[in-house]
């Protein structure tokens, strides 16, 4: 071993003076951080990754949380995630990786975006007083209406509209499957959409029967490996959503290991307990937008064109051209991923430097429809790294007309975000297959906190809207005349179609 | 704030310009002498057939030889001259306004441009936006706007308003906020026969705008009310509407009001917000447009500016305020304030 071992990430230490020995430490850390030797509580500080369950359950306040207790030498270009990525594949000659979204210090657009507010010459609208709207549909919209006359004088609408899905909020949870996280972080999020009228996807992993109560709000996925894809589950949905690519990894299938087939998410997905569900990189019957446009009808023919189809691309540099494409298809909606989008297991390369960021996504798309003039054929959707209602209202603003969320779901679960969501341990109950774990989280309190996230979210985005002067979610969608930049260079301020601040 | 005024003779009774000064006047509270206009149809009879396109022009030299060519390209100016002017001390004559009888070559209506009205609205959006020195502020037929920097009076008596007879007549009193006070950014806004005068701010212009632009409109005038009157080219000549409907998707009513319709109509109302989202106005905002048809007023769904509506016989009379009408008309009958969002529409009589 000439390569010896790298200093721990985190160092745990336990305030002795505190610690009523109550073990909570030792129950509660699936990385086996602590155990008990005699009457002593021995910490192994190398397994820690961060994940603050121990912090969060130990009843005392007795433990403490270093990062990064030894550093190396410090060098701005030798950082050390190179030095260690580099020892890893020295070590193991092998792809490296990684979980959540790219973790890399780049610059977020979103932090340089500034919303406006009123000031007297226009009225702030109070959305305590004052109807606020919100309502959004997903789907085809006619590019203009005809009406007819009845013969008994009557107006009368001729134009017959494409079925479209309703949200009382434009804010939907992404596609997370069963598989990569636990059922019962799916039964909380889908009891939240339900109560709340919106929806989240089911991910490439199938329907689970416990769902099925709410399968009116859920998006059943269809991606490349078609894992629990049949009639049956295509029928189900509020809507069908074909996976092309993620934000996290464009470009390249997905992976779940084998590890986390249990029983349950092998009946979902219809594969063996056990092996790991490969998905390819490619649908293997698209291989041109030609093909993606059949497939589309494929879908709409089965389920007798009664359900909107929706199309997921990672946001690449020529995202724009490309949903261009889609909204020339019979597709109703285009979800966009950008580059911070998360994921259950991502290379780790992939995760930190393919793709674009989703604020500029967004603003391309839109403006390359409406050049077009097919923007109404096709409904935006954003996704990848929306933290805040002020993203959310930065987003529609850009053009898109909803977004998904997913990492912001989770961390409402309890996930704090520790990025090992493909070891199938998590503590939180959330990433994992293990029952003693996914029993961790109760999908009655899980509904309850993710449902007041995305509550809370939309009374902030009323409170923006009334700010702002605008009491319909339709006057903020492509308003980039409520948006400044602040620090963003020339080039980025053209793109994004947005005025300096001070201009 | 601003002041606005609208007018209309169902009969095609002409009325000169005397009184509606007068009433645009009383409203100076509602302005700040930085701009007002006027806009009057059925004052060319004798030119009925003709695009009228009033200009402001910088000087005569380049920018009015490049509108000379760009008329001539396109189609036949039967007459020209400089709108007569008489010089007022509270007013700057910075910009030389002309006027042109003009028309369109059918020789050259093909493809998108298949119209007179599309060629027109094309010479429009050209000038306004490229040709440096020129601006139309209007173009529609057997009309035209007046307008200026200055007191409502002061730009009445600059442009002699009394001498035209128009059977519609809208007048703006502005207080301008979100853009500079210049001679295009007074009121009324035009395009073709569309003419709109508008108190308040738009919220939605950013929305509004992306969406004609993406229809090949130019919003090139640095205010927000001019895309008022492309989104009445949009949906009223384009897309065929009607004037309620057009209301209808410019101030829609809210969904808790469409959920409580009957069916048919909840499926209309709810198409009309599907499809002319981005055209839905919001802020605060009183509107009057006037049309070849007659005219159109309206506010945005909260009612966050006055707008108060008289009528008396074959007149109808809209107007921030209710004293402007009464100095109109002092036997005005019928006066009430109409509800939010509600569609004022006062058509000839055929």
């Amino acid at each position: 071993m000439t390569l010896g071992s790298v200093p721990p990430k985190f160092k745990v230490s336990i305030d002795r003076d505190q610690c009523m020995d109550c073990g909570r430490c030792i129950e509660n850390c699936s990385y086996g951080v602590y155990r008990r030797e005699g009457d002593k509580i021995l910490i192994e500080s190398r397994k820690c990754t961060g994940c603050l369950r121990c912090v969060a359950m130990c009843p005392r306040d007795a433990i403490t949380l270093t990062e990064k207790p030894i550093d190396y030498r410090s060098h701005p270009l030798w950082t050390r995630e190179v030095r260690e990525d580099i020892i890893k594949q020295a070590r193991s000659g092998k792809i490296i990786l990684s979980g959540m979204g790219n973790a890399r210090d780049l610059p977020v657009v979103y932090d340089r975006l500034l919303l406006d507010a009123c000031q007297v010459t226009n009225p702030s609208i109070d959305p305590l007083r004052e109807p606020m709207e919100l309502r959004t549909y997903i789907g085809k919209k006619p590019s203009k209406l005809k009406f007819r006359k009845t013969e008994s004088g009557d107006v009368e609408l001729e134009t017959k509209l494409a079925p479209n899905l309703k949200l009382n909020t434009p804010i939907m949870i992404g596609h997370m499957s069963f598989g990569a996280i636990s059922l019962n972080s799916q039964l909380s999020m889908a009891k939240a959409v339900t109560e709340l009228g919106t929806y989240m996807g089911t991910g490439e992993g199938g329907l689970h029967e416990a769902l099925y109560p709410y399968q009116d709000h859920m998006i059943v996925q269809v991606a490349s490996g078609r894992f629990g894809v049949n009639i049956d589950y295509l029928e189900r949905g509020a809507a069908i959503e074909i996976k092309i690519g993620q934000g996290a990894k464009p470009g390249i299938g997905g992976h779940l290991p084998g590890e986390k087939v249990s029983e349950e998410v092998s009946k979902a997905r219809m594969i063996p307990i056990g092996s790991d569900a490969i998905s390819p990189a490619p649908h293997h019957d698209i291989y041109s937008i030609e093909d993606l446009v059949q497939l589309i009808r494929s879908l709409k023919e089965a389920t007798e064109w009664k359900k909107p189809v929706f199309v997921k691309i990672a946001a690449v540099h020529n995202v724009a051209p490309i949903a261009a494409g889609i909204a020339r298809s019979s597709a109703d909606a285009v979800v966009i991923d950008g580059f911070r989008g998360g994921t259950g297991a991502a290379p780790k390369v992939f995760r930190d430097n393919v793709g674009i960021p989703i604020e500029v996504a967004i603003a391309s798309v839109d403006q390359k429809l409406r050049e077009q003039g097919v923007r109404n054929e096709i409904s935006i959707i954003a996704s990848g790294g929306i933290r805040t209602s002020a993203d959310l209202a930065k987003s529609i603003a850009l053009g898109a007309d909803a977004v998904n969320i997913g990492t912001a779901a989770l961390v409402a679960l309890g996930c704090r975000v520790c990025g090992n969501c493909y070891r199938n341990l998590c503590p939180w109950g959330i990433a994992t297959q293990r029952p003693d774990l996914v029993s961790r989280l109760d999908p009655e309190i899980g509904a309850v906190q993710v449902s007041n996230l995305i509550k809370g979210w939309t009374y902030e985005l009323s409170e923006l809207m009334g700010a702002a002067g605008i009491n319909s979610i339709e006057s903020l969608r492509g308003n980039r005349d409520r948006l400044r930049g602040y620090m963003l260079d020339e080039q980025m301020l053209k793109i994004l179609d947005v005025l300096p601040a001070g201009a | 704030m601003c002041g606005i005024i609208g007018f209309i003779d169902r009969t095609k009774s002409r009325m000169d310009g005397s009184s509606i000064k007068a009433a645009l006047s009383l409203m100076n509270e509602r302005g700040s002498g930085d701009g007002a206009g006027y806009a009057a149809y059925g004052i060319y009879p004798e030119y009925a057939d003709y695009y009228a396109l009033h200009v402001f022009f910088d000087n005569l030299g380049e920018p009015k030889k490049k509108v000379d060519e760009l008329l001539e390209q396109w189609g036949e100016i039967v007459h020209q001259e400089e709108i007569p002017t008489t010089p007022q001390p509270g007013i700057k004559k910075v910009h030389i306004p002309w006027r042109y009888f003009f028309k369109p070559s059918e020789d050259l209506m093909a493809g998108k441009m298949a119209s007179e009205n599309d060629v027109v609205t094309y010479i429009v959006m050209e000038v306004n936006a490229n040709v440096k020195g020129a601006t139309i502020c209007s173009s529609g037929k057997n009309m035209g706007v007046f307008k200026a920097s200055g007191w409502p009076e002061d730009v009445a008596n600059f442009y002699r308003i009394e001498d035209y007879k128009g059977y519609i007549w809208l007048g703006h009193n502005r207080y301008p906020t979100n853009s500079p006070g210049w001679w295009g950014g007074a009121h009324p806004f035009n395009l073709l026969n569309w003419s709109v005068v508008h108190n308040g701010e738009i919220t939605s212009y950013g929305t509004n705008q992306r969406y004609v632009e993406g229809y090949g409109y130019k919003c090139s005038l640095f205010t927000d009310t001019e895309v008022v009157a492309y989104l009445f080219d949009l949906l009223g000549r384009q897309h065929e509407l009607s004037h309620e409907m057009i209301v209808k998707a410019l101030a829609p009513p809210f969904w808790d009001d469409i959920d409580r319709m009957p069916a048919k109509e909840a499926e209309l109302n709810k198409a009309i917000r599907l499809t002319y989202g981005s055209a839905l106005m919001n802020g605060p905002f009183a509107i009057v447009v006037g049309t070849e048809n007659g005219i159109v007023g309206f506010t945005d769904r909260i009612k966050l500016r006055p707008l108060v509506v008289g009528e008396n016989g074959n007149r109808l009379y809209i107007s921030s305020e209710e004293s402007a009408i009464r100095v109109l008309d002092p036997e005005v009958k019928n006066v009430y304030t109409p509800r939010a969002g509600e569609p004022i529409i006062g058509r000839f009589i055929e």
